[in-house]
């Protein structure tokens, strides 16, 4: 399929990797092993596509700046999770549906329009007199107050271009 | 129009799906119509060359705003966005 193959061999890699990353931070994969495979291989494709593992389940421009929103885990993640018991792909599930106790709902795109991006993208950053510039990851949250963000984030290990102004 | 794969079945109307060769619910969309036996057309989208992606995105979003995965359309006038499996197999019942 149009040079897409993926090793299994890193496939493999990528589930464990995913699986690590899941348990050390609080979250929990798709309890279905099949389907985390595929989302793990979609990832594997992307990320050799576009150079870096944006959402199997989106459509990415090939654009960091633009993608950056849908480089998995998700901005959509942890609202999703919250609402619906699962992220967009169901690659990340609740902890109730990962005991099997509850199914997870369809989850409709939470991702503003194409139209809808630009609109945010071109909106000015509010920020208000604070001795030091306030970060915030867009992946968890977390809140730094620091000149620059830092390379990665402390919590989720999202990278710098993950963070926003925050204040 | 972008060319899309035909897949034959059972007739039941013009049936289309726009789909990601990546995501795992489009992956079970196409395993659904597989087992309903009908005919239907599909196109990976993420494939497509960029002027036939950029063509193909405009028809999606016609049909369903968000331009999400997988779309399915029938007779040009139902749109079911995403894996809903029991309102597809009604609709194709």
């Amino acid at each position: 399929m149009s040079g897409d193959e993926i090793p299994r061999e890193l496939i493999e890699e990528k589930v464990s990797a995913l699986r690590k990353d899941a348990e050390s931070g609080g979250y929990f994969l798709n309890p279905d092993a099949g389907f985390v495979w595929q989302l793990a291989r979609g990832l594997c494709i992307n990320e050799k596509r576009y150079g870096y593992p944006s959402c199997p389940c989106r459509l990415a421009v090939g654009r960091r700046e633009e993608d950056r929103d849908i480089i998995c885990p998700c901005d959509y993640r942890d609202p999703d999770l919250e609402e619906f018991g699962a992220c967009y792909c169901a690659l990340y599930v609740s902890p109730s549906v990962a005991q099997g106790k509850t199914a997870p709902l369809p989850v409709p795109e939470r991702r503003p329009t194409r139209s809808e991006r630009v609109s945010v993208a071109t909106r000015a950053g509010r920020t208000i007199d604070v001795p030091l510039p306030v970060w915030r990851c867009r992946v968890c949250g977390y809140l730094c107050a620091r000149e620059t963000p830092p390379l990665v984030c402390p919590v989720c290990k999202a990278s710098k271009d993950r963070f926003e102004r925050f204040m | 129009m972008v060319q899309m794969v035909r897949v034959n079945g059972r007739n039941r109307g013009d049936i289309r799906l726009y789909a990601l060769s990546t995501c795992g619910w489009c992956a079970k969309t196409k395993e659904l119509l597989n087992s309903l036996g009908v005919e239907y057309s599909y196109v990976f989208v993420d494939l497509l060359p960029k002027k036939e992606l950029e063509d193909t995105l405009l028809e999606v979003e016609k049909f369903n705003p968000a331009g999400s995965f997988p779309t399915l359309v029938i007779n040009g006038s139902r749109v079911i966005v995403g894996f809903r499996e029991t309102e597809i197999r009604e609709a194709l019942r």
